[in-house]
């Protein structure tokens, strides 16, 4: 692997960083919503109703999944920015060392 | 028209479009034949994965599993799609940027082993072919009742099917052909429970209408089935951590599951078809989100056909009973076993002596139909000859109908039209088919591909590996067939198996492969072989010797999460003590994290 000085790569480990970082918090709420109020937490939520089921029950069978759609969602959007920026910083670059 | 003469006339139709479109994309380079030419718009790819992802298990079996589990159901839900975040997020946009063909390709790669790929190849063909095998089951049981030919000649019609247009097309084929697959599977999934949704509770909106109140009683269907299940000795439906189903199995089964799933090699090809990382990020987007329409449905299909098993069953007499149940009679999938009241008694657990409704279970059809003669000889000399069978099907477990015929049962149940029921029958051949031809299609590339073409003999043409990848879905198809005509006992401890496998191998390399440069050969091949080694000696002691629980209670379809986490830590520490990768390796891990750049060139021979 290429030097950390080489401001080249550290453009790309900052952006692997992000990428890391986002992958890392969407996986967090991915956990909680399935394991956490699916599964853990079953049995305390049912104790409430949403949309006529018992909460816990609902998360594991409709709740789960509809934030599994937006977190992927959310991955494919924020990651398109993070490649953008990596670009843009990319091309500063270049246009620095031409000068 | 009849529902037989319906079915004939959607299953010829569909079968034409299959063959029609895969005569389209017909294909003549091994680029095209593996991965479509890389050229797939990523919501065409996201339908296809959707389709491919989507077995006959999700169609046909899974809504019959939440219909009898209840709330436990939900860790297939869970499971399956929680394991597409996993993927979509963990692996797929790395997996296409490193832009081989398959996945003991990287893994053999990335850790610089002969062995590694052998073993992941190997690992790979037994997911396959244990998924195929329930793929043709679900074919033989379509066929079976709604066209009443024999499962032979179903199977058979079916894998000719698939044989052509995997040939003739490969990937790209097979893409285009998931993709009109996926349309008529969704539609015949969703307009039976949008009419029986509306039909029960007046409410269009299956996912609403689970929670809303039915309008004969004006009383809510969950609180309803509650009601009926501790009537009728069942556990709960809605109440989580009943039976065997304690908090342990239901977690570690959701995670085994879900780490399962992303470690499918079928559904990881998928996206090598795209065209860029960018594109296999928002094909996995469409991809769950044309899987989640179906996934969100199922758990209405599920309580709406529960609510109609005791409608049209529990107290009924022999004149009462409905023509579904006499129709599914005949195969042996359900099946009324009277204790010589006359009246169909169905109990739970708790009640489990009450029980008068069975099914065959993996019973052969000789045995079955002896069972049910002696007992009808029982009946009708009131007691003095034959025997009453009730206790002994009690004792193997075999109490209530087969879940899976909830969902084809479903339309009759409710009584809807003719055409409705055969469209679901077309539903279900069109699940069953798209997952087994990519599943063909995978086999077809290990064993070409990784096996012959990378450790044989790796000068061999373009030409020779496309002709031979023909030939190989031609045997796997054969193999295919056999095992839908002579089905294994045992196929859904398998498909237990091929999860744990999955779960303990694939995902722990494929995770470290990508998201660290430190990790070398050996900690990554032993990792890997202690959590497969762990995992299977589990579940074959559990399912096949009757070995005990050893491990938390877990049982054989959770274990995988701890073999994950054997193989993770083994490789954790083993790092720091071993050597790491090569510079080759790791500059190609700081190519597959970059976003930008070119496809890496054709893998080159003696690499």
């Amino acid at each position: 692997m290429p030097s950390a000085s080489d401001p080249i790569a550290a453009a790309h480990q900052r952006h692997w960083r992000r990428n890391v970082r986002l992958s890392l918090s969407l996986l967090v709420i991915w956990a909680a919503v399935s394991l956490g109020c699916g599964v853990l937490l079953a049995d305390v939520l049912n104790a409430y109703t949403f949309l006529g089921a018992p909460l816990g029950f609902w998360f594991a069978q409709q709740g789960a999944v509809i934030v599994f759609v937006l977190l992927i969602l959310v991955y494919a959007i924020r990651m398109g920015r993070l490649d953008r920026r990596l670009k843009s910083e990319l091309a500063e670059l270049e246009r620095g060392g031409e000068r | 028209m009849t529902v037989q003469q319906w079915t004939f006339l959607f299953v010829a139709c569909t079968f034409g479009l299959y063959l029609f479109v895969a005569w389209r994309a017909r294909v003549r380079d091994t680029g095209g034949f593996y991965v479509a030419g890389r050229g797939v718009p990523a919501i065409a790819n996201g339908i296809a994965t959707a389709a491919d992802w989507m077995s006959a298990a999700s169609f046909l079996s899974m809504a019959g599993i939440i219909s009898f589990l209840g709330y436990a159901g939900g860790v297939y839900l869970m499971g399956w799609t929680g394991g597409f975040v996993l993927l979509a997020l963990l692996l797929a946009p790395y997996l296409r940027k490193f832009g081989h063909f398959t996945v003991p390709d990287f893994v053999g790669d990335r850790f610089e082993s002969q062995l590694a790929r052998l073993v992941a190849l190997l690992c790979a063909l037994f997911v396959s072919f244990t998924y195929v095998a329930g793929q043709m089951r679900g074919v033989g049981i379509v066929f079976a009742r709604f066209l009443e030919v024999d499962v032979t000649v179903g199977v058979m019609i079916g894998m000719a099917i698939v044989f052509v247009y995997a040939t003739l097309g490969g990937m790209k084929g097979i893409t285009y052909t998931q993709v009109a697959q996926y349309w008529v599977l969704i539609v015949a999934f969703l307009i039976p429970v949008v009419a029986i949704s509306w039909q029960l509770t007046g409410q269009p909106v299956p996912q609403l209408g689970m929670g809303s109140e039915l309008t004969s009683s004006g009383q809510r269907l969950l609180t309803t089935l509650n009601q009926i299940h501790s009537d009728l000795g069942f556990t709960s439906y809605t109440e989580p951590f009943t039976g065997s189903w304690d908090k342990v199995n239901v977690f570690c089964t959701a995670l085994a599951l879900m780490a399962g799933t992303a470690g499918l090699p079928h559904v990881i090809v998928r996206f090598y078809t795209v065209k860029n990382v960018q594109a296999a990020r928002w094909s996995g987007f469409w991809a769950i989100f044309f899987i989640a329409i179906l996934y969100l449905t199922a758990p209405a299909t599920a309580a709406f056909s529960r609510y109609y098993v005791f409608e049209s069953l529990h107290g009924k007499t022999e004149q009462q009973l409905p023509e579904w149940f006499r129709t599914w009679e005949k195969t042996g999938l359900v099946v009324w076993l009277d204790d010589g009241d006359g009246e169909v008694a169905y109990h739970g657990e708790a009640q489990a002596d009450k029980n008068e409704v069975f099914r065959k279970g993996s019973l052969g059809a000789a045995e079955f139909s002896k069972i049910r003669a002696q007992h009808f000889e029982w009946l009708s000399s009131g007691g003095a000859a034959g025997e009453d069978c009730r206790p002994a099907l009690r004792e193997q477990g075999l109490g209530g109908p087969d879940r899976d015929i909830m969902v084809l049962a479903m339309p009759e149940m409710a009584g809807l039209a003719a055409w409705i029921i055969a469209l679901v029958a077309a539903g279900g051949l069109a699940a069953a088919l798209s997952t087994a031809s990519g599943l063909l299609l995978v086999i077809s590339s290990s064993v070409v591909h990784d096996f012959y073409y990378r450790m044989i003999r790796p000068t061999a043409s373009d030409r020779q590996r496309l002709r031979l990848s023909r030939i190989a879905i031609g045997v796997a198809v054969v193999i295919a067939g056999l095992f839908g005509i002579y089905p294994p006992g045992f196929v859904a401890q398998v498909v237990a198996f091929a999860f744990g496998l999955a779960a303990s191998s694939f995902f722990p390399v494929l995770v470290l492969g990508i998201f660290s440069v430190r990790v070398g050969t050996v900690p990554a091949v032993l990792g890997m072989v202690s959590g497969i080694g762990f995992t299977a000696t589990y579940i074959l002691s559990t399912v096949f010797f009757g070995g005990e629980r050893w491990c938390f209670g877990i049982g054989p379809q959770g274990i995988g999460a701890v073999g994950m986490a054997v193989n993770f830590v083994v490789a954790g520490v083993l790092t720091p003590l071993c050597r790491g990768p090569s510079e080759a390796a790791r500059e190609m891990v700081a190519q597959i994290r970059a976003p930008e750049g070119e496809d890496p060139p054709p893998p080159v021979a003696g690499h």
